[in-house]
């Protein structure tokens, strides 16, 4: 793992979400920018994947289950090569390739079109019993919202992604405390997640989806050969590396004005 | 007396069959095996065939991932549940991607019988036809299911196949010529036409017989395919007889009525009456009690021809 490159990569996905989201004039900032560095270990370490072949057989695949933060998906896959940066500005734009959520008719590099919470995980497991079926050493892996698992498919795919030995499975949830009524506690009580997936018959790690070393552990063990499926619980902050977004529910579904956009370019540094 | 046997009988025989020829077919369930006759295909490709529980969301969500895998998927639980409960699965995962699923359900309408209103869905019909690029097959017996089915499983894109639990009698012979998206006319006739989808269509033909004897010629038309729907033998329909009476086992709000009348009136008005489930709920009884109590029967269709042509054009 090269530490610096990844916080490069990090900080350069960031500000272009953010451009993207101010140009487009909506969008969702806070969730987009928990789950950054999640993002970028997926796509600068993690996965074996090849945006000059991206349909190749036994890629890896993502699926952003928690569609609405498709900005950070298309950064992502902008920075990896998929398309340019530039691309990404039409973002909710009429005409549009990048939709408000994801299509996977229209982005090269998106597995499945999401934005409905609970689907994209409950596809991620039918995928794994694929490759399963297939004898392809593809893996998949999808990350879902803590609000999201709320959802009640979110349990129907985590019983059957157990029941099927899915040890090609890797779930990671951006457990940043908040949703856009405010937070998970309050709204709808969704711990102890991990208890949760262990009872579902899921191996578990809890770390902090904020730092490099860590994610890097997790995604290590995931690794390794298993049984069973297996989930990563991030522990985030929504709206991480901008201070006036960070942890801040108001954040979830708004686009920065010209002033707040370059407040946070300036903040995060990024190129 | 013609034979009888239920189209979900049709539909276990169908994909045993189809996968022999087809290593890429994989069959689901939601804990209906028995009763849908996925079981069948079970039975002979163990590796092939995925039970997603009591779940019917997830069913169709990962009905997705392995169509989006390169697998042709039949998933199927009861109407009510596939279409009703994870209706928005159909359409946000396998409709907005063209995922190659059939969404193939059986125990539709109100010939379900004993199980009463939970169980009898009218609004399938409707729900699918509303989505884009769904195409939505109605067999009227087992014959017809077995060729419609297998022309469905072979094309490529999202379909949604109603199937019955009642044996029905046989309308088609095993070689009929059926097409997807082509009405099937299968009585000539001058003075007003019936069009049937589904267990009605055999009703219609009892009508048609029945109305002969009253000097009535009634075209009888199979409309197994109500989306992408045959205009043309609507239009046709609409210009060589007086009235359109349409008849389905399922609500005359959306469904196959709906449809026609929507293409009747943009191109060719003339006066339509529905015979199908009113704006209510079914109960339990028997089949052939329910059909007669909730006006689905030869009788009902034979009622709103005479109504109609008193109305003239």
């Amino acid at each position: 793992m090269n530490l610096e490159h990844l916080k490069e990569k990090a900080k350069s996905i960031r500000c272009n979400l953010l451009k993207a989201i101010h140009q487009a004039g909506s969008g969702h900032p806070g969730g987009s920018l928990s789950a950054a560095d999640i993002m970028t270990y997926l796509y600068f370490e993690e996965m074996d994947i090849d945006p000059n072949n991206p349909d190749k057989v036994d890629r890896d695949k993502f699926i952003l289950s928690k569609g609405h933060a498709a900005p950070v998906l298309y950064a992502t896959l902008a920075e990896r090569g998929y398309f340019s940066s530039e691309e990404i500005m039409s973002l909710r734009k009429v005409g549009s390739n990048f939709q408000g959520h994801p299509s996977r008719d229209k982005v090269k590099g998106v597995e499945m079109s999401t934005g409905s919470l609970g689907q994209g995980v409950s596809v991620a497991v039918g995928m794994a019993i694929a490759n399963k079926l297939d004898g392809n050493k593809g893996r998949i892996f999808s990350l879902l919202g803590d609000g999201e698992i709320q959802e009640g498919i979110v349990w129907e795919a985590a019983m059957a992604a157990s029941h099927y030995h899915l040890g090609n499975l890797t779930i990671i949830v951006d457990w940043n405390g908040l949703q856009i009524d405010g937070k998970n506690e309050d709204v709808m009580s969704i711990t102890p997640i991990d208890e949760k997936f262990k009872a579902f018959g899921f191996d578990t790690l809890v770390i902090d989806g904020h730092d490099f070393n860590d994610i890097d552990m997790a995604f290590s063990k995931a690794r390794e050969e298993r049984n069973n499926p297996f989930v990563i619980i991030a522990k985030t902050h929504k709206g991480q590396g901008v201070s006036f977004m960070a942890d801040n529910a108001g954040w979830h579904g708004k686009a920065p004005n010209d002033e707040e956009l370059e407040k946070a370019l300036n903040e995060i540094g990024g190129k | 007396m013609a034979e009888k046997k239920a189209t979900r009988e049709a539909y276990g025989k169908t994909l045993v069959e189809l996968g022999h020829e087809m290593e890429n077919l994989v069959v689901m369930d939601a804990d209906l095996s028995g009763s849908t006759k996925t079981a069948d295909f079970k039975k002979v490709f163990p590796e092939r065939f995925f039970n997603a529980g009591i779940a019917e969301q997830n069913l169709y969500g990962m009905a997705t991932g392995l169509a989006l895998s390169g697998k042709t998927v039949c998933a199927s639980t009861f109407a009510m549940f596939a279409t009703g409960r994870a209706f928005e699965i159909i359409r946000n995962s396998i409709g907005y991607t063209r995922a190659n699923v059939k969404v193939c359900a059986t125990h539709a309408g109100i010939t379900v019988g004993e199980d009463g209103a939970s169980h009898q869905t009218f609004e399938d019909l409707a729900l699918m036809r509303t989505i884009p690029g769904m195409t939505v097959v109605n067999p009227s017996d087992a014959n017809s299911a077995s060729i419609l089915l297998k022309k469905v499983i072979k094309m490529n894109g999202p379909a949604y196949v109603r199937l019955g639990r009642a044996a029905v009698p046989n309308v088609y012979t095993e070689d009929a010529n059926l097409e997807i998206g082509k009405a099937n006319t299968l009585v000539e006739g001058q003075d007003i036409t019936v069009i049937a989808t589904g267990i009605m269509v055999n009703e219609a033909m009892i009508a048609a017989e029945e109305l002969k004897k009253d000097g009535i010629s009634a075209r009888i038309i199979d409309m197994h395919t109500i989306k992408p729907l045959d205009e043309e033998a609507i239009i046709k329909a609409s210009l060589e007889t007086k009235a359109i009476v349409t008849c389905e086992e399922h609500s005359i709000i959306g469904g196959l009525g709906s449809a026609v009348s929507e293409v009747l009136s943009k191109k060719a008005p003339c006066y339509v009456s529905m015979v199908g489930q009113k704006d209510t709920f079914g109960e339990s009884g028997k089949p052939e009690e329910l059909k007669e109590k909730y006006n689905m029967t030869s009788k009902d269709i034979i009622n709103s021809v005479k109504g109609l042509l008193q109305k003239g054009k």
